[in-house]
């Protein structure tokens, strides 16, 4: 804002008496909901608490830190515990499945909005449905739509002499039943970004390319996908992320985690630590690992993104 | 000529199929939600139910939590909206358009507050939330929403591209900042502004960990927690749950529908947040 001679005093107190009551909302906010919660977990990681008693800081807080304080005990409890890796190596296994499924379907959906045919508006609306739906009421209809006896799936393969398997109720199915059902609502978000990439080709890329000769099939792996690198990254990166985070589908589709906890993950442990075992310390540490993970790979992105990616979009 | 057929073909073909593929769990969702107790469990399955009711329907409004629930989830997704804006804007304004010490820093703690997902910091929330005594008050889950870190982002690009010359020439008016924020500023930043009441409409409205934690009473559950305790209470009468789960989606799609133009280019961005 230019109030010419006011520069000068715009920068001092006189500066932040003027913005302060449009920033006061978000700052308290951000301290309250984004950071101080961070710290309180650090420090509940390092004790025993249950959730049962009451903590404040201004009765007795000494009292709690002498009868509850840990150290690192909850951290080296869950490393050492072949549950904390069983339900990481869940984590990984959802990613391995997901991830292939869902750049390929997305990239379609994505190439197929773009294509600009008649009726690509429609089917960009139909794509975008499932995104749309809450993960309690999809993760419903998945269950429903996998039932044994019941579900159109299974029907479906036995039209065909098929006997379908029990899905959600097999240990060696659930994981990949929730990918399907994961994939399946992800597909049009991720295809709506990878829209926005293709859009923002340089359409003579693809003239230079198509007076060279470069046939239909040429022009989408040579010039198409190196473009969309960059996308591609950030999608890749994102459901990463999101994949470390995946918690209503397991907690709806599979009650309990699966047959045998085939479907356990890291926030549903967390979960299930805190509000069904009494055990919020633990909960916490477990808390505080995978937000260590989760910023390993933001940082990575933040990384790599600078050198690897093409930019030239 | 005929390779630009032959184009077409393939992605009617394929486009299709995956609409088919997206649809095909909803259309099974409205044909059970029609059907009664015993066609839900008539083999070989009824693809369209040969006798369509409302049974469940009229079962899903007789039980005591459905309405209250739409009604929880329709008070904080409203609240969340307005306060979310409100707040937001006001920020994005100062970090736009104001001077003051160490507003670059500021910007990058806000920024950098993305990074913290919310599955970690829900289990200290609740304990937050109990010291002010607010777990199972609906205004918990309005409260968090005064701080979106995202929508500060997206607003300040915004209003940075509005040209000083409107905010002088209402200074020289007279206006005060807040007159010339309400007055001028809010109203030219209405396309952003109605793109985020999407975003934060929907995430409040289809959101799922913190009112399962901060809600344990079901006077006060929203609806996907309404949806997600029936589950576990009428484990078969999937009938009754793909009611539950249809009526639950209709005002995101009325949303969604009324509001295609904003879908196309704003709503990646609330993605991130996931």
């Amino acid at each position: 804002m230019n109030f010419g001679n006011e520069k000068m005093i715009d920068s001092g107190r006189r500066g932040w008496r003027r913005a302060l009551p449009f920033l006061l909302p978000s700052l308290i906010g951000m301290v309250l909901f984004a950071y101080l919660p961070i710290l309180i977990s650090l420090f509940l990681s390092f004790t025993s608490w249950s959730g049962i008693s009451r903590i404040s800081l201004t009765h007795g807080f000494f009292k709690f830190v002498h009868e509850n304080f840990l150290g690192l005990q909850n951290y080296q409890e869950i490393i050492r515990s072949s549950e904390f890796w069983t339900v990481l190596s869940h984590n990984f296994y959802f990613i391995v499945l997901y991830l292939p499924l869902m750049l390929v379907f997305s990239l379609t959906c994505a190439v197929i909005i773009n294509s600009k045919t008649k009726g690509s508006g429609i089917y960009r609306v139909i794509f975008y449905i499932p995104v749309l739906t809450s993960w309690v009421a999809a993760a419903l209809i998945w269950k429903w739509f996998l039932s044994f006896e019941y579900g159109p799936i299974n029907n479906i393969l036995s039209f065909f002499g098929i006997e379908g398997p029990l899905w959600l109720q097999s240990e060696t199915l659930a994981m990949p039943s929730i990918v399907l059902a994961s994939v399946w609502k992800d597909m049009g978000f991720y295809g709506m970004i990878f829209y926005g990439g293709l859009k923002g080709i340089d359409p003579t890329y693809y003239e230079a390319a198509q007076i060279d000769g470069a046939s239909r099939k040429q022009l989408f792996f040579k010039v198409t996908l190196p473009m969309l690198s960059s996308v591609t990254f950030y999608v890749v990166m994102l459901s990463l992320i999101n994949a470390f985070q995946l918690f209503p589908q397991v907690m709806v589709m599979a009650k309990d985690a699966g047959p045998n906890g085939a479907t356990q993950v890291m926030v549903e442990r967390i979960y299930k630590y805190a509000f069904r075992f009494g055990k919020m310390g633990y909960a916490t540490a477990y808390s505080w690992i995978l937000f260590v993970i989760i910023f390993f790979f933001t940082f990575i992105q933040k990384r790599i993104e600078k050198r690897w990616v093409n930019y030239d979009v | 000529m005929s390779e630009k057929h032959e184009t077409h073909f393939w992605f009617y073909l394929i486009g299709t199929a995956i609409s088919i593929i997206a649809l095909v769990p909803f259309l099974w969702m409205i044909s059970t939600s029609f059907k009664s107790n015993g066609a839900l469990l008539a083999l070989p399955i009824e693809w369209i139910p040969k006798k369509p009711t409302f049974e469940s329907y009229s079962k899903l409004f007789q039980l005591s939590g459905f309405l209250s629930s739409s009604f929880n989830s329709l008070f904080v997704a409203v609240l969340s909206v307005s306060v979310g804006l409100l707040s937001a804007s006001a920020a994005a304004f100062a970090f736009a358009k104001l001077r003051f010490k160490g507003k670059d820093l500021l910007f990058m703690v806000f920024i950098a507050s993305l990074m913290i997902p919310s599955q970690v910091s829900f289990i200290p929330l609740y304990l937050i939330m109990n010291n002010l005594r607010l777990t199972n008050k609906l205004i918990a889950l309005v409260v968090p929403c005064v701080f979106k870190a995202f929508a500060v982002f997206m607003l300040r690009q915004q209003i940075m591209s509005i040209p000083d010359a409107y905010m002088d020439a209402a200074s020289l008016d007279g206006a005060s900042l807040g007159k010339t924020f309400f007055r001028i500023i809010l109203p030219m930043c209405r396309t952003s502004l109605v793109t985020l009441a999407i975003i934060l409409f929907m995430d409040s409205w289809n959101d799922y960990l913190l009112p399962l934690v901060l809600m344990t009473s079901k006077e006060h559950f929203t609806l996907p927690i309404l949806l997600n305790s029936l589950s576990g209470e009428f484990k078969t009468s999937f009938n009754l749950l793909m009611a539950g789960s249809l009526l639950s989606m209709i005002p995101i799609l009325i949303v969604y529908v009324c509001s295609q133009k904003y879908f196309s280019n704003g709503l990646q961005v609330g993605g991130i947040k996931g």
